[in-house]
């Protein structure tokens, strides 16, 4: 049972948090992300909701206080943008590294300076190496559908990582759609109770939490938690079965559009794809061999898998809405990962970079018709002539 | 029945923080965390902020702690703390875990409460979270070396105000945080020093029988910073609250009460040399300063009698 509900993506993710009904919400007001805990603040004021919120003086302690909250045992949602997700920072690795299965909505947007409330990707991009599993999702739906998926994830024996589901600020935050809403039973039913296995208020038996490693356990500590994250790829796909089966809507690791027969493809990830997806279509009609990949996992990173779905093609482009400063060619996260692992798995495709949509800048199908028009001429010359190029900006 | 504040009663408890702990020889902060979950009769949930406390009580795979503990970072106790009691509150709400009685401590070094932390203490303190924060004060960054900090008192020498040929140590007084506390009008407030056990301990029951947040300001000496020999350090504490240094009060409910009135106020010198962070303002050209220190003690006295309606 569902109803369609005309929200945008943050009214989408709050009535996931609603109907998850988490123990205890800590969050902090910042644009584009307010509404997600504006809205979820209503729901704790009439009543539809029994979470306990935290409203937190600072996104540090906003994570701060959800790391406690966690490490209590509760199931604990937070949400943050840009600069929040900056000064979580330092309790993100914390957080991860305790194994706190804690679940974080950022809604993407630029980094200052000079400050930009609009979406790009540079805030989670910063935060990659952090420990947490990242989710992208290309609209309201697919927010409101992961946010579900993620506790589950999350709070996996196997996995016990905290989670970021990612979209773009503005753009899906604040866009009206057509969402689809499931039964609040259902959605209680699907993400269950969480039962944690060592909490501080258990006080018959004393957990330490967060003690102090030396040069003879600190590497263990990290190792275990590449562990973690190896498992989360097949926990991820099998809470992604799990959601099909009972909601009806499939997910993976990534998404491909017409790229069976596809002879040059862009990866791009979020709303973009949408947008790239007219611009597949567009140009399919003209004859153009074109497809699509969109990343929905970015961590962890499904290189081999990612791979595969390409290493047919004659030319891959990757859209990035992020730029990783002074790394090879100026590029962007998702390039420099993506090239990597299509050199050690051996695809032998060129691949180019096409840095978009900084600051909000607009991205419109005409654009990306562009870039698969460079693409197209990199596959009959076999050459890139130009490895990072920018879309949309004066030079 | 609240068990008797007295020594025979309370040295039949086991104590929370285990013996084998590697806090220095004669550090104030193992006795003030002693005496204070010694005070307490129910269970205890504890937060920890980066410092020396926390990096001497819990090198893995050991711990000194055998209550709930957690640690998170330098900054944050108060609102790591404020997770712990909100998630509490949330649990038992839901019939999850039964209503127990808890009480939440958050310990913090001068470091992590006065300067780093502070941002997230008075958001706790305004947050009205049923927890009690801990500051055990030994008035500089002793866990990284000896750092001035906000609580370093006026004149005193450490590595970051160091007594040097033209600069006679730190040369601003310290901030005062029990009074900023109290001014976030919580139920409890109070200054508190262990070697007077008795007070403390009364101290720290009041905090966690308060209906809302309690801060407790514990001066906690640091031989290795404040240079004093390791079998003087109850001398040192005593002699900081006898010349006014540090007067021990409370505020409780808004009304301020001295705890403690030394009989004859002594001159802060007799603090001052038995230190040897301050041995450089002994010399001549540096006598200004011993001057200063005692105008700064003497103002701030006079003030908090006033504030105590004993003047």
């Amino acid at each position: 049972m569902s109803e369609f509900k005309a929200l945008d993506g943050t009214g989408a993710v709050a009535e996931a948090m609603r109907q998850i009904n988490p123990d205890v919400v800590a969050a902090y007001p910042i644009t584009p992300q307010t509404a997600i805990v504006q809205t979820f603040s209503e729901f704790v004021a009439d009543g539809l909701v029994d979470t306990e919120f935290i409203t937190v003086e600072s996104e540090h302690s906003a994570l701060s206080a959800c790391v406690g909250a966690a490490a209590a045992g509760a199931r604990v949602m937070t949400a943050t943008s840009s600069a929040g997700l900056a000064f979580m920072w330092e309790i993100l690795y914390v957080a991860a590294s305790n194994r706190l299965p804690i679940i974080m909505t950022n809604v993407n947007r630029a980094l200052s300076a000079p400050i930009n409330i609009h979406c790009d990707h540079s805030d989670s991009m910063g935060a990659r190496d952090a420990g947490w599993i990242h989710l992208f999702c290309e609209n309201a739906q697919e927010a409101y559908d992961t946010v579900i998926q993620a506790v589950r994830i999350a709070e996996h024996p196997d996995v016990l990582l905290p989670v970021m589901v990612l979209f773009d600020g503005f753009i899906t935050s604040h866009a009206e759609e057509r969402v689809e809403i499931f039964d609040d039973a259902w959605v209680k039913a699907f993400v269950g109770e969480y039962k944690p296995k060592h909490s501080l208020l258990d006080l018959d038996h004393p957990v330490t939490y967060g003690p102090l490693d030396f040069t003879d356990y600190y590497f263990e500590h990290k190792r275990q938690q590449v562990e973690a994250m190896r498992h989360a790829q097949k926990v991820i796909l099998d809470v992604a079965d799990e959601f099909a089966k009972t909601f009806g809507r499939k997910y993976g690791l990534f998404e491909m559009y017409r790229l069976d027969d596809a002879e040059v493809a862009v990866v791009v990830s979020s709303s973009t794809a949408g947008t790239a997806r007219a611009a597949v279509d567009k140009l399919r009609a003209q004859g153009a061999k074109v497809g699509l990949l969109k990343p929905r996992v970015f961590r962890p990173f499904p290189a081999q898998e990612m791979v595969a779905a390409l290493q047919h093609l004659k030319a891959v482009g990757v859209m990035d809405r992020a730029i990783s400063f002074g790394s090879m060619g100026n590029a962007g996260p998702l390039f420099l990962e993506l090239a990597a692992a299509m050199k050690i798995y051996d695809a032998g495709v060129p691949m180019a970079d096409f840095v978009f949509g900084l600051g909000g800048r607009d991205i419109v199908p005409s654009q990306i018709e562009g870039v698969f028009r460079s693409l197209l001429q990199i596959a009959e010359t076999g050459k890139v002539s130009e490895l990072v190029s920018y879309v949309g900006v004066r030079e | 029945m609240a068990t008797k504040l007295n020594l025979k009663e309370l040295s039949k408890r086991e104590d929370r923080l285990a013996p084998g702990h590697r806090l220095c020889a004669g550090c104030g902060a193992g006795i003030v965390v002693r005496q204070i979950l010694a005070a307490i009769d129910e269970p205890v949930v504890l937060a920890n902020a980066t410092g020396c406390l926390e990096v001497s009580t819990t090198i893995f795979p050991y711990t000194s702690w055998r209550v709930p503990w957690i640690h998170n970072a330098f900054e944050n106790a108060a609102s790591t703390m404020s997770g712990v009691e909100t998630a509490y509150r949330a649990l038992v709400k839901r019939g999850k875990i039964p209503e127990q009685n808890v009480k939440f401590i958050a310990f913090g070094g001068d470091g992590g409460t006065y300067d780093i932390g502070i941002q997230a203490l008075s958001g706790a303190l305004e947050r009205g979270h049923k927890m009690m924060y801990v500051c055990y004060n030994n008035e500089a960054y002793m866990n990284t070396g000896i750092q001035r900090s906000s609580a370093t008192p006026l004149g005193a020498n450490t590595t970051t105000s160091p007594a040097g040929k033209v600069i006679p140590g730190k040369m601003q007084p310290r901030k005062d945080l029990t009074a900023i506390c109290a001014a976030h009008n919580i139920p409890y407030v109070a200054q508190a020093s262990p070697h007077n056990w008795r007070d403390l301990m009364e101290k720290a029951r009041k905090g966690v029988a308060a209906d809302g947040p309690a801060f407790l300001n514990v001066l906690s000496s640091c031989n290795r910073g404040w240079r004093h020999d390791t079998s003087t350090t109850v001398e040192v504490m005593k002699l900081a609250t006898e010349t006014c240094v540090w007067p021990l009060y409370e505020v409780e409910n808004g009304v301020w009460r001295l705890t403690y009135k030394p009989k004859v106020k002594k001159p802060v010198t007799e603090w001052l040399e038995a230190q040897g962070r301050f041995r450089h303002l002994f010399r001549p050209e540096n006598q200004y300063m011993i001057e200063r220190i005692q105008a700064d003690v003497d103002g701030k006295w006079e003030r908090l009698l006033k504030l105590c309606g004993e003047a």
